[in-house]
């Protein structure tokens, strides 16, 4: 007989080993899928995981780990501030899009002046649209109470109209032979957010990033703010008892999440997409919650698991072209990574015990 | 006093939309029997999974993966009928991988005791991504029609024929799915130890129902609905296959038990309601009016919104221990 007996204390070794043990097996189903889908599954897992990084062609693609791990650790950092007070964004793709047409807005208005003041003109506009976006499932829960789940969702799908209406209409390329999307900001300098440092992919989202993890490591542990964040999370009636106002901090966790995120949407179109355009929305909101609990939570561990998953982005990238590995199966694989991550997490606050007989 | 809060917002919307659709339709050339019948056939995979929800929901039990088990359902029954050559095939196979994958979130909720919302968020990418890899060989195809009920004379009556009686078989399975469990939840013994799990499970448990048992349970059922709305889109509705073709429609099915107040009554109201949105929005978009088509394809989202801020002020109908774990040592 098996049963589950409650730890007293979550135990914490187990909560920092358990996304490596996610990891693990989610590379062995993951190979078990590829296998079925008649490829060789150790050159697979090789291919994503090992090339990228030690590979021929590394050099070409190890820039790629903070393109695609900035926006993924920048939208992350901000979700996992709600995620720890239990309010759920999960529409910062949505976010992300708006902060895009807001930052891009600012650019292509001004477009063609040459100034200095553009490009943290835009900055500011991507974070206020991230911002304002999220502003609206805030409110709503606030004053009204709506649940900020189903409304931040359906603003994503409200975003994405408004992307390809923007791309078909208003902020269409004057200049662009009747092709849908905007002029291409890489070739307007002062609002093109170039790589800071030629050849490794940093540029000014990935900087963004790293503050962003330092200053949720510090709101975290050394702020007030912080300790009421995980204090509502962990004991939400201590945390009332304690004087936490839910309203200020629903306020605050989705408007910080939403400025981060649309912080990312604004650096991306600013620089690696270069142009506002229907299929400008990756997906990056939604990893972004795998991201998040692949990190725990933890601003340290969310910048590894964003790394991680850019990794498992760019393998895929290089899987499918050399092995035909088809771009859904790598979905399929972060998808089973945050299963699996789940499961495991009952080891870290439960002990699983063996015993004949009667049980508990 | 009572029954007036209760009821004023629900009838308020449901004049204000029907109220609408004069408006928006005079000047076009839009038949309203089509369009009618055309609603029922928009509505039904929403008030499918919808219906399927509102018992998890019964049961305690907060699964936001109808998406993703839509999505799977939506391919899982287009392969199968376009293997098998039979619609109904299909149908069936599709509430099969509904309640399978829906049996991954049971087993992460109610035996790993992982939290609900990212289990079922989980749920919904990995059913996306998965019935992305499994329909790449699907696109482009069409599945083999589904046979609509045909009665003699009945079937065709002016008006009352094209509404009622010339439907698919599943708009039917849909309505009798919305009317059985109304019956079973407020009549059956099951219904009643369903909700009493979901009311308060520690009570439920020292009378000693199986709370996990009847969960479990509850969440197949969902999943089986999910699979079974999603194959209705994929197989009847568009009818053909393409990635993330469910749209929202999963997620506007959770907004839909809010607006209902967990009632089944009006998961069917609500669903007609939506349906009625969507095909008037097609409607005009294809009509070509001045609104441009990317904001008439965001109305049913800004609609739903709009209808959870007038519903969220009413929270009774919401089972007590929604979305909370249980664990027989706590």
């Amino acid at each position: 007989m098996i049963y589950l007996e409650k730890r007293p204390q979550p135990s914490r070794s187990l909560s920092l080993l358990t996304p490596v043990y996610a990891v693990i097996i989610t590379m062995i189903a993951g190979g078990l899928l590829f296998a079925a889908l008649g490829k060789n599954p150790v050159e697979a897992i090789r291919t994503i995981f090992w090339d990228p990084l030690f590979g021929q062609y590394a050099f070409y693609y190890r820039p790629q780990l903070l393109v695609k791990g900035g926006p993924l650790v920048l939208i992350a950092i901000g979700l996992s501030l709600g995620f720890r007070a239990g309010i759920w964004n999960i529409g910062a793709e949505g976010q992300y899009i708006f902060g895009a047409i807001c930052g891009a807005g600012v650019a292509l208005a001004l477009y063609p002046m040459d100034a200095f003041f553009i490009f943290p003109l835009m900055i500011l506009a991507g974070a206020l649209g991230g911002w304002a976006w999220a502003m609206i499932p805030a409110v709503l829960k606030v004053k009204f109470g709506t649940n900020e789940i189903l409304v931040s969702l359906m603003l994503v799908y409200v975003a994405d109209q408004l992307l390809a209406k923007m791309s078909l209409g208003l902020m269409k390329n004057p200049e662009g032979f009747g092709f849908p999307g905007s002029r291409n900001l890489q070739e307007y300098p002062s609002a093109h957010n170039a790589e800071l440092i030629a050849g490794t992919g940093m540029h000014w989202g990935v900087v963004f990033a790293f503050i962003a993890v330092i200053f949720a490591y510090v709101l975290l542990n050394k702020h007030i703010l912080g300790f009421n964040i995980r204090l509502t999370g962990e004991a939400p009636r201590a945390a009332s008892f304690s004087g936490v106002k839910p309203s200020r901090l629903i306020l605050f966790c989705l408007g910080m999440s939403g400025a981060l995120a649309g912080l990312a949407g604004m650096f991306e179109v600013s620089g690696p997409s270069g142009q506002v355009n229907i299929d400008f929305a990756a997906g990056y909101g939604f990893t972004a919650i795998i991201v998040a609990f692949l990190g725990r939570l933890h601003p340290v561990g969310i910048l590894l698991a964003g790394l991680l998953m850019a990794l498992t982005y760019i393998g895929g990238d290089i899987a499918e072209s050399q092995l035909g590995l088809p771009s859904a199966a790598i979905q399929v694989f972060q998808g089973m990574l945050l299963f699996f991550l789940l499961a495991l997490d009952l080891l870290t606050n439960f002990r699983v015990r063996f015993k004949s007989g009667a049980a508990a | 006093m009572k029954t007036l809060t209760s009821i004023n917002p629900v009838f308020v919307i449901v004049v204000v939309m029907v109220g609408a659709i004069p408006l928006l339709l005079s000047g076009t050339e839009i038949n309203p029997v089509l369009l009618i019948a055309s609603l029922m056939v928009a509505a039904t995979p929403l008030l499918i999974a919808a219906i399927g929800e509102l018992v998890v929901e019964k049961a305690g039990v907060l699964n936001l993966g109808v998406e993703g088990m839509m999505i799977v359902g939506a391919i899982a029954g287009f392969a199968i009928s376009v293997e098998t050559g039979s619609a109904l095939v299909g149908a069936l196979a599709a509430i099969v991988a509904g309640a399978l994958l829906s049996l991954l979130f049971a087993f992460l909720t109610q035996f790993a005791l992982a939290n609900q919302v990212a289990s079922g968020l989980a749920l919904t990418l990995f059913g996306l991504g998965l019935s992305a890899l499994m329909g790449q060989s699907y696109v482009g195809i069409r599945p083999p029609a589904m046979a609509k009920l045909d009665l003699p004379v009945i079937s065709d009556l002016p008006v009352v024929g094209p509404i009622l009686f010339s439907h698919d078989p599943i708009l039917y399975v849909g309505i009798g799915l919305c009317a059985a469990v109304w019956g079973l939840l407020k009549f059956s013994r099951a219904g009643l130890v369903l909700r009493a799990v979901g009311e308060n499970h520690d009570a439920a448990h020292a009378l000693g129902y199986h709370v996990i048992r009847v969960r479990v349970l509850a969440i197949m059922f969902g999943g089986a609905c999910a699979g079974l709305g999603g194959a209705y889109i994929s197989l009847i509705r568009v009818p053909q296959w393409t990635e993330g073709m469910t749209a929202g429609i999963g997620w506007i099915a959770l907004a839909l038990v809010v607006f209902a107040s967990w009632k089944p009554w009006r998961v069917l109201l609500g669903a007609y309601l939506f349906g009625g949105i969507n095909v008037l929005q097609l409607n005009l978009q294809a009509a070509g009016i001045a609104i441009p088509v990317e904001y008439l394809a965001m109305s049913p989202y800004l609609i739903t919104i709009l209808v959870l801020v007038i519903m969220s002020a009413d929270k009774s109908g919401a089972p007590a221990s929604l979305g909370r774990s249980f664990h027989a040592s706590q």
